[in-house]
């Protein structure tokens, strides 16, 4: 038998990655840090913090407490601004080798227009991610992304302006299926699948919550399940559609949960937190196990999960 | 900053706290006192973040060369993980991370303030201002006798110490705010430095700024990676120009700040104990009788 030409490197949706790797938003500091902690020509893709038009200073802290396998967090999207994100940090992040997704932000559909255009064209941004999970300001709502309508017309927005591939981060929640074919029919390139969900940390003691903003959100290994659900779900409902998981991944194995659940690439955030190097180590795991089944790239892994032909994805008929 | 496998070299119980002692030959030659260690725990247990200690002691010369030293108080799973590790165990440690302490070039009377672990990163300060030839007078704190770290290296590293306990265990009963206006007065303090939890250090803020003694403090904040990518662990930090301020980074650019420049009001302000009003709030009952509280009308 020849021998099979193995690779880790995956297209998604146009934007090459040496591994599917990637490093979550939220988890890549200023642009100054990674580079130190490891070695990102060996990252598939870098997330940048969500950026909004305005500078964020961020809710109070304490910002963190630790769950049960997990943690609960809110930074208050801290970040510099757009314009001072594009003339100090996107430099500085684009400097290495991984690829420079931009995680964009906004509680108006303005908003993310703006973001969109002043990123247009520039030769640091491999692709964007829109985040959704802001405050929707002009129709009054919690979380802007978590109604369709909504969702297809930011998404829709940006990736009509966009050049670059256009990821939609969806919101945490059994409607995942859904939320991912509106994006697709809007023009993304893909979702990621899926931000984090919302969570409180009581500090039983003092008879207060825990984090200073008082509400956050759900990150860490027990997040897995969630993830491997929604990641089958837009899988399943929009067949063909690149997902990025994201949420819970720690080992290769977890990793190669995500390919086979129908996912093109994986995120790693808390673990990030934990070893700089989870990105680097967790492509090991999933090279190993491509080695071991002879594959011949990660791609062969996606949507390969068995599912029974009576199976049916939430949603459809019966 | 470097990253080891770093073996236990030993572990000792003082009072309510451990220290253990590691060797990591490239982590100690580089430390500073003011700087901290960020070590891994144990994986496939359900508590995940790395957890963030002073740096106790590191020695560069002699026969402890390449051994770095941190203090442990179990409170939570992680510091109880760590509490009970024994010699010859190896711990992943990346460090030192974070900002040091600076040292005055001519003003020599420093007054170093402590609380509880704080002590730790205060012991290894005062040897290398010894070295610079200045003068190191202190105040150590803590919750009782057993409370308060190493009361024994305090007297051997200054001339004059004030051990103050909230039970009146050790030294004089108090906290060390009440011993500070006499330390202060006593030794002539030129340079203050402090390593206390936040509500003391602003008190000791308080009275840097009536006295105009400069001064310098580490703080503690919650962290999850201590590495800078996460922004977790934020301290309000006024702006030089005077537009306002910044959330800074406890582990990249603190954890040593001017306690003039933090915006104390603002770090401090407690969590509310409330959770927010939901969109459209809670309908109000306008129909109960009786004379009793109702707190939900407040």
């Amino acid at each position: 038998m020849a021998a099979v030409k193995r690779t880790l490197a995956v297209d998604l949706a146009g934007l090459g990655m040496v591994t599917p790797l990637m490093i979550a938003a939220g988890c890549s500091g200023t642009g100054r840090e990674l580079s130190r902690l490891v070695d990102l020509r060996k990252v598939g893709a870098v997330v940048s913090r969500t950026i909004t038009v305005q500078a964020r200073k961020g809710t109070p802290t304490p910002r963190v407490a630790e769950a049960r396998s997990s943690i609960v967090w809110d930074t208050g999207l801290q970040n510099p601004g757009l314009d001072a994100f594009i003339a100090e940090e996107l430099p500085r992040l684009a400097r290495h080798a991984a690829p420079v997704i931009v995680s964009i932000g906004g509680s108006t559909l303005e908003e993310y227009v703006r973001c969109s255009s002043a990123l247009h064209g520039r030769a640091e941004v491999a692709a964007l991610e829109v985040y959704l999970g802001l405050p929707d300001v002009e129709l009054d709502r919690p979380v802007l992304g978590a109604h369709p309508d909504r969702l297809g017309e930011v998404v829709g927005a940006v990736a009509r302006m966009a050049t670059v591939p256009v990821f939609a981060k969806l919101p945490a929640g059994p409607e995942a299926g859904e939320l991912a074919a509106v994006a697709a029919r809007a023009g993304a390139s893909g979702v990621t699948a899926t931000a984090s969900p919302a969570a409180v940390a009581v500090d039983v003691p003092r008879l207060r919550a825990t984090l200073g903003g008082v509400t956050g959100y759900l990150s860490g290994p027990a997040l897995l399940p969630l993830t491997l659900r929604a990641v089958l779900d837009v899988a399943q409902t929009v067949p063909g559609f690149p997902v990025i998981a994201s949420g819970g991944v720690t080992t290769g194995d977890d990793a190669v949960a995500c390919l086979l659940a129908g996912a093109t690439a994986v995120q790693v955030g808390t673990a990030t937190l934990v070893d700089a190097s989870a990105p680097v180590e967790v492509a090991k795991g999933v090279a190993r196990y491509i080695k071991a089944k002879n594959l011949a790239s990660p791609g062969d892994l996606t949507g390969r999960l068995r599912v029974p032909a009576a199976y049916a994805p939430p949603g459809a008929d019966a | 900053m470097k990253r080891a496998r770093a073996e236990i070299l030993s572990t000792r119980r003082v009072g309510e706290f451990h220290t253990l002692t590691l060797v990591a030959p490239e982590i100690a030659e580089r430390a500073r006192p003011g700087q901290f260690l960020s070590v891994a725990m144990p994986p496939g247990r359900e508590f995940i973040l790395r957890r963030h200690l002073a740096i106790h002691q590191a020695s560069r010369r002699g026969g402890w060369a390449g051994t770095l030293e941190f203090v442990v108080s179990p409170s939570g799973p992680g510091t109880s993980w760590l509490g009970q590790l024994r010699a010859h165990e190896f711990l992943d440690v990346i460090g030192p991370l974070g900002t040091a302490f600076a040292y005055p070039k001519r003003l020599t009377n420093c007054l170093l303030v402590a609380e509880g672990r704080g002590a730790a990163t205060m012991y290894f300060l005062a040897q290398e201002l010894l070295t610079r030839h200045k003068r190191v007078d202190m105040v150590i704190g803590g919750t009782s006798m057993d409370g308060l770290f190493k009361a024994i290296e305090a007297k051997r590293l200054s001339q004059t110490v004030a051990l103050v306990t909230a039970d009146g265990s050790l030294g004089e009963r108090g906290s060390v705010i009440d011993a500070l206006p006499d330390a202060i007065e006593r030794t002539s303090t030129e340079v203050l430095y402090a390593s206390a939890p936040a509500a003391t250090l602003r008190r000791i803020a308080e009275v840097c700024r009536e006295r105009r003694i400069p001064a310098q403090v580490a703080v503690e904040e919650r962290m999850a990676c201590g590495v800078g990518l996460c922004q977790t662990c934020v301290v309000p930090v006024a702006r030089e120009d005077g537009s306002g301020y910044d959330h800074l980074r406890a582990c990249a650019e603190g954890p040593i700040f001017n306690p003039a420049t933090i915006m104390w009001d603002r770090w401090l302000s407690e969590a509310p104990t409330m959770l927010p009003t939901p969109p459209g709030g809670i309908p109000a009952v306008r129909d109960w009788t009786g004379e009793g509280e109702r707190p939900w009308q407040r």
